[in-house]
């Protein structure tokens, strides 16, 4: 009896499946098809099984890269929570400085992204840049394209500059929303300023710091356009991430197969991982335990 | 435990008041007994909840001195004041267990955990949360919540007082007289200076030895139950008071007594003297104090509308121009259209501009 009226639903749900289906699904089928197959030119192709996915995973160069990308993530993670949370505390929360604050840091992310890197790349140069040439007459010798050391801490100093003020943002909205009564109940029970922040603002910011991390696990993971302007992989391959490794095979060296197949695992890491951030971050503080 | 003062406490919001209506409470003088359990009531917007947090220190007057037991506390922060205050929406801090809660306020301040211990267990017990003790606090229902509210007030032995501030607004119907009933037990057990704030007449009348009636920041009567509803000192203790609240008829004044819709009211000597050269003069009250007859001696009214209430029956009135309710007992057979009301001579009021003239 209600069989017609449900196989309309279908109808209901079709846009979704069409929308999901051209943005996703027909997109990654592509990769999935390139990723068994060897491909000569066009219509020459032979289907090769498994055998991408076994070389790519045995590329030495890509484990470094992978290793490289995880220390790249785990560094951002450290350094852009603590930090956009410390950020959100130490905000203003009314008046004309609220705004001026918010707008101040909201500039970061209004900046398209290889821009970014060709602002630190003049900014960090050790002749002519602000912070290079600066840093360079304290007597510190700092150039990164040189020294990989020196990439490096460019590249997180970049980063965190760019993109901490989302999680600051995120975390002030977390703070801001939470009822003034609990503040009050924590005066009237003599909590110290730190049990505030470890009982009340903490646990209240759960589900926006799940949020921050989950995005700038995915976006730090996948970063490409900054690093790229900034020092092109190098020196060397010492800050050639796992975007920027991929983009060479598969554009510099036009190995479409292992590239493809190189990007189903990249793809396969970053749901996992991020689904382990969400499973940990859902249960943390609600004492469920597994 | 402690007597509170309230000298001259004024409050506003704004950093420069200049009308009155910038005044969220207008001076007043008061005392809160020692022991006694207190209801404040008044509408929203009325200044109760500012009242209470100068009280608690969260508020710091704009001016006048708050003193307990004579100390003056005016400028002492709020965890240094040994009140308690259980909010409208339930205050528990989400990743503690019920017993780390109900700790809390004596860890923060320095408390061993024996004496911790012995006093959760004491507290847990009054408010029938023993069993909740090891679950995590977030987990309970709303009433459970506020109970764990009220206990971190309880939990410090030494609290000068204990604010409510609507406590009972999420709390179901049906567990609302129960947590109630549970505040009187602890108020008749411990006797601590208890403040409750609500807009809800029946619960300020039932839980209360004392009501404070607030109005638009400032406190207009200060009684027992009885005296609020049988002597309201303001037009709106009158009307706010009472369900339907105090009728009032506007008067005029004759050489023995008022004059409505052409037919007189005695009234002594010293109330004319006193209600002579005000500007609106009303007779107030209240629709249980009218005695509604079909006929006999009396005013004539015209009967409108009849409410059957079960209990009891609203029946209103016109008189001459005017609407007035009377409460009659549900048997009582009312006429259909034209009924003769009598006052009750000693619940009838003068009020000359809003005030009680005796």
């Amino acid at each position: 009896m209600d069989k017609w009226q449900n196989n309309r639903a279908w109808f209901m749900v079709l846009p979704v499946f069409v929308v999901v289906a051209i943005s996703a699904i027909i997109p990654l089928m592509t990769v999935v098809n390139y990723s068994v197959q060897d491909i000569f030119g066009p219509g020459q192709s032979v289907f090769v099984g498994t055998e991408w996915f076994k070389e790519v995973l045995t590329d030495r160069r890509l484990h470094e890269a992978l290793w490289r990308q995880f220390l790249f993530s785990g560094l951002v993670l450290l350094i852009e929570i603590p930090l956009g949370v410390m950020i959100g505390l130490a905000m203003p929360k009314k008046g004309w400085t609220a705004s001026l604050t918010l707008v101040l840091l909201a500039l970061p992310l209004l900046i398209p992204w290889n821009v970014i890197g060709t602002i630190w790349i003049i900014f960090t140069r050790p002749d002519i840049g602000l912070f290079g040439a600066t840093i360079n007459t304290l007597g510190i010798r700092f150039d990164h394209t040189a020294s990989p050391l020196d990439a490096w801490v460019t590249v997180m100093l970049m980063e965190v500059w760019h993109w901490t003020p989302l999680v600051a943002l995120l975390a002030y909205a977390g703070l801001r929303a939470i009822p003034e009564a609990y503040f009050q109940a924590a005066r009237i029970d003599g909590a110290s300023a730190w049990a505030v922040f470890r009982y009340i603002q903490l646990p209240k910011m759960r589900g926006v710091l799940t949020i921050a991390v989950l995005l700038r696990f995915m976006d730090s993971f996948l970063i490409y356009a900054e690093p790229f302007v900034l020092t092109g992989g190098g020196p060397g391959n010492s800050t050639t991430f796992l975007s920027i490794h991929l983009v060479k095979i598969a554009v510099g060296q036009f190995d479409l197969g292992p590239a493809a197949a190189f990007s189903i695992i990249y793809f396969l890491i970053v749901l996992l991982f991020s689904w382990l951030f969400y499973q940990a971050l859902l249960r943390v503080g609600t004492g469920e335990k597994r | 435990m402690a007597e509170i003062h309230l000298d001259g406490v004024a409050h506003s919001y704004l950093p420069n008041p200049t009308d009155e209506r910038d005044w969220a409470l207008k001076p007043m003088d008061h005392v809160w007994r020692d022991g006694d359990a207190y209801a404040l009531l008044g509408p929203s917007g009325c200044g109760k909840t500012t009242l209470l947090n100068v009280i608690s220190g969260l508020i710091s007057p704009s001016h006048g001195r708050v003193r307990f037991n004579g100390h003056d506390v005016t400028t002492t922060r709020t965890e240094h004041r040994n009140i308690a205050q259980v909010f409208q929406f339930p205050v528990i801090y989400d990743t503690m267990t019920v017993y780390d809660n109900l700790a809390f306020p004596l860890r923060n301040r320095g408390i061993d955990e024996a004496t911790v211990k012995v006093r959760v267990h004491e507290v847990a017990e009054m408010l029938d949360l023993v069993v909740h003790l090891g679950k995590r606090a977030i987990g309970l229902p709303a009433d459970a919540k506020q109970k764990i509210s009220l206990g971190r007030g309880l939990v410090r032995s030494d609290v000068a007082a204990i604010l409510f501030d609507e406590p009972l607004t999420v709390i179901d119907p049906h567990l609302k007289w129960q947590l109630r009933r549970k505040l009187k037990e602890i108020h008749e057990r411990y006797r601590l200076t208890l403040i409750y704030v609500t807009h809800d007449q029946n619960e300020a009348l039932t839980f209360a030895d004392r009501v404070v009636v607030m109005y638009e920041g400032a406190v207009l009567q200060v009684g027992t139950p009885q005296e609020l509803f049988e002597t309201p000192s303001h037009r709106f203790v009158g009307y706010f008071i009472g369900s339907p609240g105090m009728n009032f008829l506007p008067c005029r004044l004759t050489a023995s007594g008022a004059e409505v819709a052409g037919q007189a009211i005695p009234l002594g000597g010293t109330v004319l003297a006193q209600a002579a050269g005000a500007s609106v003069l009303e007779i107030g009250v209240r629709p249980e104090s009218i005695r509604l007859a079909d006929g006999g001696a009396g005013l004539t009214v015209q009967v409108r509308d009849v409410e059957d209430l079960g209990a009891r029956k609203i029946v209103t009135c016109r008189l001459g121009d005017h609407e007035l309710k009377v409460k009659v007992s549900a048997g009582q057979a009312v006429p259909a259209e034209r009924a003769t009301i009598q006052f009750n001579p000693h619940l009838t009021w003068l009020y000359a501009d809003g005030r009680l003239v005796r």
